[in-house]
């Protein structure tokens, strides 16, 4: 079962900036984000690795489209444009707003699955990528 | 007509058991010594092993681009011309093997390879070759005695980073018209398929001077922000999906360089009614004009994934189409019977079964396929997927992301402005397709079309000639035209003043 973080999603991009954290996407609805325990492990093990904080970034379209996309925390420039659907691990992860809305603002789960990362993604290594699946109950 | 695969006995592909970067003119072994295992994806077992290179690789092949440069920036438009050629004959000469090259690693049939890739990828060559020696540039007269000149000047060295679902085409349509303009390409290839492009790198390296041409096979976690961001290319060029576009941007944005980009898609397919006034060659030429959507196994950016098609005809219209499907054979790539092969990785297969779990669970409707396809034999570990088509309404989201895969999504609209508004219901803007036999009908809607390319009455075409590229989140640029030459030149303007009195302000 996939677990959600406690701590109310705070946008690091904004951080001490005016204006509330984006805790819902333009459409209203709660956009959220959670993570299986391999997912957890995977990332606690990449950020010991890199010894730095990461973050995730949706991705859509084309080859290497709909993937969660790795980052060095901060690496990937976040505007307004972008709704934080939560935090995982205390890393942000964004999706562009568009898109969350093109998805009937989805519930995310981030998981990892075999086959090494796409595009200029960070992997948790062993052949593995982060993917997200559709949250069941 | 079946090729054996790479590497057997009697194959028309040699292949060595590991492969260097190609830079500057030469094969370099990754800095850091490492390589790692590239395999096919219609067996999932290795063909060979590739260079996993770091940022020191990157480097290398910058140092061999820059010092090229000068050289081939001043190198005669007709004696680049000569090179492009050459690099198109010799792509022609060695066809069959590159084709059985390309489909044993993209996964892609050989009835396609043979047919488009490789003959398109020389093709594109001929076609800058052509435009550069064609080109000309203007001359102002501002007065009497006052002109502007207009010069071409290359940019010197482009950073280029390549898609997996046509890896040496994509590859042809963005170093022919960089080179074309007297720039030298360092090259990244897709991390799924690094290896066809060092076979056609077997076959022109030569033809090209040292430094030229770099290609580095690695990790885009690894290597892609060097290349990407690095202060020592001049451009970069990308094709892909859309965070990596806009990181791509951005670093471009701290460099200050232009960026052209090829990103997704979700391409309309429009059926009108009228497609179906005879049972003709023309009708024939429509239902597999829907049926395209399986080219390529649906691994491109302008697959027509989403079929509308008027309500009046569906019921006829829908038959014809899901029984050619039906007949779509899959199977071995190397075999030219074969019309579908596997997707490129396990990763492309798991999102395409994921995608039509979405779909059912969303209502859509499965017409055909909904599975993995078992093959068997030696290819029961291939990520072969059936050919499939979903039947269900425009919002859902099976209509609006890119699946990337052989999966239609299906549905039906009243009229002519109903298909309209169906079409740019997206956020996408590559392709789109339109079907009548009404000649107005078909310039009103493609005019309408929020899109780069719309084939009218075909689909699927890519001939050098044909601007193509996005509206919307779908790019930035038009490829495959020589505007290209654009993107890959500055422009230099010497104005001249040919009178000898002063200006009379001091």
């Amino acid at each position: 079962m996939p677990e959600r973080d406690q701590a109310p999603a705070r946008d690091p991009a904004r951080a001490g900036k005016p204006g509330k954290a984006p805790t819902r996407d333009p459409g209203g609805k709660p956009a959220r984000i959670s993570a299986t325990p391999a997912a957890r492990e995977a990332i606690r093990r990449l950020r010991a690795a890199r010894g730095e904080d990461l973050m995730f970034v949706q991705s859509a379209g084309c080859c290497a489209g709909s993937v969660p996309m790795c980052f060095p925390a901060g690496e990937f420039i976040t505007g307004d444009a972008d709704t934080l659907l939560g935090m995982v691990e205390g890393c942000p992860f964004y999706i562009d707003a568009r898109i969350c809305q093109s998805w009937d603002h989805p519930h995310l789960v981030l998981d990892i699955a075999p086959g090494n990362p796409e595009g200029f993604s960070l992997g948790p290594g062993g052949g593995l990528h982060f993917v997200t699946r559709m949250f069941r109950l | 007509m079946l090729y054996v695969a790479p590497g057997r006995r009697d194959s028309i592909v040699t292949v060595q058991p590991r492969y260097e970067n190609f830079i500057g003119g030469k094969w370099l072994a990754p800095v850091e010594g490492r390589f790692r295992v590239n395999l096919t994806p219609a067996t999932a077992r290795p063909i060979c092993e590739v260079a996993d290179s770091t940022p020191a690789d990157i480097e290398l092949a910058l140092d061999a681009a820059h010092a090229a440069k000068d050289e081939w920036g001043e190198t005669s438009p007709a004696q680049r011309a000569k090179v492009l050629n050459a690099v198109a004959d010799a792509i022609e000469a060695h066809a069959e093997m590159l084709a059985v090259t390309e489909s044993w690693e993209n996964g892609k049939p050989v009835r396609e390879t043979l047919a488009a890739d490789i003959p398109l990828a020389a093709d594109h060559f001929r076609y800058f070759a052509a435009a550069i020696r064609a080109e000309e540039t203007t001359i102002t007269e501002i007065d009497k005695d006052l002109v502007a000149y207009h010069f071409r000047e290359p940019l010197g060295v482009v950073g280029q980073i390549i898609p997996f679902n046509f890896p040496l085409l994509m590859a042809a349509w963005k170093l022919a018209p960089a080179l074309a303009a007297g720039n030298c390409s360092v090259l990244k290839p897709a991390s799924p398929t690094p290896w066809s492009i060092l076979k056609l790198a077997e076959v022109i390296g030569d033809l090209l001077p040292p430094g030229v041409l770099n290609i580095v096979n690695g990790a885009g976690g690894e290597i892609g922000k060097a290349l990407a961001a690095n202060p020592r290319i001049a451009k970069v060029a990308f094709t892909g999906e859309t965070v990596t576009g806009r990181l791509i941007m951005q670093y471009a944005a701290q460099n200050l360089i232009p960026v052209t980009l090829e990103l997704g898609g979700k391409s309309p397919n429009i059926f009108f009614s009228d497609v179906m006034a005879d049972d003709d060659d023309f009708l024939d030429k429509a239902v597999e004009g829907l049926v395209l959507y399986a080219f390529n196994k649906g691994e491109v950016c302008t697959c027509p994934s989403r079929a509308l098609i008027q309500e009046d005809i569906y019921e006829k219209f829908m038959p014809l189409a899901l029984a050619r499907i039906a007949k779509i054979k899959q199977g071995n790539p190397l075999d030219t019977e074969t019309m579908i092969g596997p997707q490129v990785s396990a990763q492309q297969l798991e999102k395409v079964s994921s995608y039509v779990e979405i779909g059912r669970a969303e209502g859509a409707e499965v017409l055909i396929g909904g599975r993995r396809a078992e093959i068997g034999g030696e290819f029961a570990g291939g990520y072969y997927y059936q050919p499939t088509v979903l039947k269900g309404h425009n919002k859902m989201r099976v209509f609006q992301e890119e699946i990337f895969g052989p999966v239609l999504a299906v549905t039906t609209f009243g009229d002519e402005a109903e298909a309209i508004e169906i079409a740019n219901d997206t956020l996408y803007g590559l392709g789109a397709g339109v079907w009548t036999r009404d000649g107005g009908r078909a310039f009103r809607v493609g005019r309408a079309i929020k899109a780069g390319r719309v084939w009218t009455n075909c689909y699927h075409q890519y001939p050098a000639g044909a601007a193509f590229g996005g509206y919307k989140i779908s790019g930035i640029g038009r490829e495959t035209h020589k505007m290209m030459l654009e993107h890959y030149s500055q422009t230099k303007n010497l104005l001249v003043s040919y009178g000898t009195k002063p200006l009379g302000f001091f």
